[in-house]
């Protein structure tokens, strides 16, 4: 548990999610505290990027709850909710491990296309729309107006008109977080937003993630392997191994929490760095 | 000059031998049965005569030929290479240009369709293969929208024209129906036969959803066929009414006016066709304007992300079903009107008219025309029916020559005769927002 009093924003409780016989997440529970960066960690196979499809309604937990209290809507529950829905009612946006954008689209579209509930209201079932009304005029000036916003603060608006698929993958990775932010998420989910950046540009993500949370109060629920960035942005770090929570904590606690040492490192070289002759306070779990 | 070489780029005068000797060793061993070797009847019974100096020939040929292709092809392959990079280069504002051409293009296209009746005023095969093409232009750009734009393949187009064309056979034979009337009513029935096969069939993707539409056009077809109280079986349903102009029928004696009585015109069949054709001409461009508008509002970029990304789509908090539901509806819909055209021109329609060779046809027109491309959907129809009307000459070749001329598109355009992409909207120019 985390030490603020606040409500948490989302809070995860008994979530398990089996395929067959494999229990891919296993009686998870996590508390996402708002304005905050929590991020979830672990090796490879343990079930992270299953914990976020479960949150964003593209799997259905076998069992658990997942609620999102809403400052609007109340307390959402997001394991009813398709997925659609997840991101618009609930506002909880995610991004993908595997960058998904939509590579034939310009930078710009691909904002815009992420406003389509606001716009499509707006078209009033195309019909405003075809006619070319004030109203919807105004609507998808407004979206360009917002696109144009997140485009400059990331530094990409001179690729406004480029198609997406041609540009490099860390200006992708950037593309996909401002796309994601024109849905004006309550709760970000990145999945491994620092994969594939180099060292520059996974700095460049630290400063964007604090500044977000700073400028915008989001909470950001953060997957990643890049240490640098999980260690120096997160206020809170769960720790995930074969589906369970093995150590939760300030990233400080975990750096030296013996189990997550042992789920990186394996046992008997864990052992050693824990308790061999060096016996520093210092060593992590940096790789 | 190029930065990159590669070693295939400029191949050595050795390996350009060497290549061709390979070609011809072919040519060598499958010319000494098929060539070298003759039967003759001589004096009653089969003699085995042989034509070296023939297959010679042969092998010569193959050899000098094989030389010319691959220096062609290098050729061909080194410019567009140049071409790439230089494309790359020049980015955005490249394409920006490109759209102009193309833009320009279709001015152009406007203008000759327009033009071609009066050109061709007495000659009714011309404007009667150029409303065919139009037939098809209408059914590509219908079908543009579920393929090209909301990237759902659909093998069964053909059973919402018939849906359309039956429609209106049936509303004007049995209850009266003007064709005017007819249009937009059958156009939606079409509509609401996509949405009934969308709605339980578009959670499948690719193939799957190919097949299920395939599936749906034969069950369209076969109970037409088999329905014989409803659609007149296999007959048929014939003497379907004409569309008038304005009410002006175009017969050539009546007591009530008539389209050339009205204008004092002397009746000549030609009228009809030439009608016909500027109405197939006007649903076309009413069609093409529906869609080029869509596309640049929201739920025509929701059809193109869908396209692009489905789950992406979800993750934004787009209702992907209802994205898909209404591109389907709505190529049903012109799919539908064309129908209604085709059942007014022909009058009489029959479940043979729309088998899936109809469908892939269509589906063809959109492929080769560029996916998404409504120019390139022109271009397509006119060259997929002009081709085999131009080849009549050659009698039984003329599918073969069909069959070739798709291939040959396809190598050298493999994203169809136009795969420009018209971004819906630019940041750079204000003009970026409208047409």
């Amino acid at each position: 548990m985390s030490s603020d009093v606040a409500v948490p924003l989302l809070s995860v409780e008994r979530l398990t999610m089996r395929f067959g016989g494999l229990a891919a997440i296993d009686d998870l529970s996590l508390d996402v505290p708002p304005g905050k960066i929590t991020g979830v960690i672990g090796p490879n196979g343990a079930g992270k990027t299953t914990f976020f499809n479960c949150l964003t309604g593209f799997y259905k937990p076998t069992v658990g709850s997942v609620r999102l209290n809403h400052p609007e809507r109340g307390v959402l529950r997001l394991e009813d909710l398709p997925s659609h829905q997840v991101a618009h009612t609930a506002q909880v946006v995610r991004t993908f491990q595997n960058i998904r954008l939509f590579p034939k689209m310009t930078v710009l579209e691909n904002l815009i296309v992420a406003q389509h509930n606001v716009l499509q209201k707006a078209s009033q079932f195309s019909l405003a729309g075809i006619l070319g009304l004030p109203s919807y005029r105004r609507a998808e000036a407004q979206a360009v107006a917002k696109a144009v916003d997140w485009l400059t603060r990331l530094g990409l608006i001179d690729k406004a008109d480029t198609a997406a698929g041609d540009l490099p993958y860390g200006t992708q990775r950037r593309i996909e977080i401002a796309r994601a932010l024109c849905v004006d998420p309550l709760l970000l989910c990145l999945d491994e937003p620092a994969a594939g950046l180099n060292p520059r540009e996974s700095g460049e993500l630290n400063e964007l993630l604090l500044r977000l949370v700073a400028d915008e109060g989001l909470t950001i629920l953060l997957i990643e392997h890049d240490m640098s960035v999980v260690m120096n942005v997160s206020n809170h770090i769960c720790v995930l191994n074969y589906g369970r929570k093995i150590a939760e904590g300030t990233p400080k606690q975990m750096q030296n929490d013996p189990n997550v040492i042992k789920a990186y490192l394996g046992e008997e070289e864990a052992d050693e760095l824990l308790y061999g002759e060096k016996g520093g306070e210092s060593t992590g779990v940096t790789p | 000059m190029p930065p990159l070489v590669f070693a295939n780029d400029a191949p050595t005068a050795a390996e350009r031998l060497k290549d061709a000797s390979g070609v011809a060793l072919i040519a060598l061993l499958l010319g000494i049965p098929m060539i070298g070797l003759t039967t003759a009847d001589q004096g009653g019974s089969l003699q085995v005569l042989t034509r070296w100096p023939l297959l010679a020939a042969f092998i010569a040929a193959s050899f000098c030929g094989r030389l010319v292709v691959r220096y062609l092809l290098d050729a061909l392959k080194r410019r567009r290479q140049a071409q790439d990079r230089q494309a790359g280069a020049a980015g955005a504002k490249e394409t920006r240009r490109g759209g102009r051409m193309l833009e320009s293009i279709g001015w152009l296209a406007f203008g000759l369709a327009l033009v071609l009746p009066i050109v061709f005023s007495d000659n009714r095969y011309v404007v009667d293969t150029a409303t065919t093409v139009l037939i098809y232009v209408m059914l590509g750009w219908g079908l543009n929208v579920v393929v090209g734009l909301a990237g759902l393949l659909d093998l069964g187009h053909v059973a919402f024209y018939a849906v359309g064309a039956y429609a209106y056979a049936l509303l004007s034979t049995q209850f009266g129906w003007g064709f005017w009337a007819a249009l937009p009513v059958a156009g939606i029935i079409a509509g609401v036969f996509g949405l009934a096969l969308g709605w339980p069939s578009l959670r499948l993707r690719g193939d799957y959803l190919a097949i299920v539409t395939l599936g749906f056009g034969e069950i369209i077809r076969v109970v037409l066929i088999n329905w014989t109280d409803f659609s007149g079986g296999p007959n048929g349903i014939s003497s379907i009414p004409r569309p008038t102009f304005f009410g002006l029928p175009f017969v050539p004696s009546s007591d009530n006016p008539t389209f050339a009585t009205y204008f004092g015109l002397e009746f000549s069949p030609m009228h009809r066709i030439i009608f016909l054709y500027y109405v197939i001409l006007v649903l076309s461009l009413l069609t093409n304007v529906l869609v080029k508008r869509l596309r640049k509002l929201p739920i025509g970029r929701a059809w193109e992300a869908v396209r692009e990304d489905e789950i992406a789509c979800k993750a934004l908090g787009m209702n992907v079903t209802n994205a898909k539901l209404s591109a389907f509806a709505l190529g049903a819909m012109l799919g539908g009107v064309a129908g209604v055209f085709f059942a007014a021109r022909q009058g009489f329609i029959s479940p043979e008219s729309f088998t899936f060779n109809e469908s892939a046809i269509i589906l063809a027109i959109v492929v080769l025309g560029g996916m998404g491309s409504q120019l390139g959907v022109v271009l397509a129809s006119v060259v997929l029916v002009l081709l085999p009307e131009l080849g009549r000459d050659f009698a039984e070749y003329r599918m073969l020559l069909f069959g070739a001329a798709m291939i040959l598109i396809m190598v050298w355009r493999p994203g169809g005769i136009l795969s420009h992409r018209e971004p819906t909207l630019l940041l750079s120019s204000e003009g970026g927002r409208r047409e």
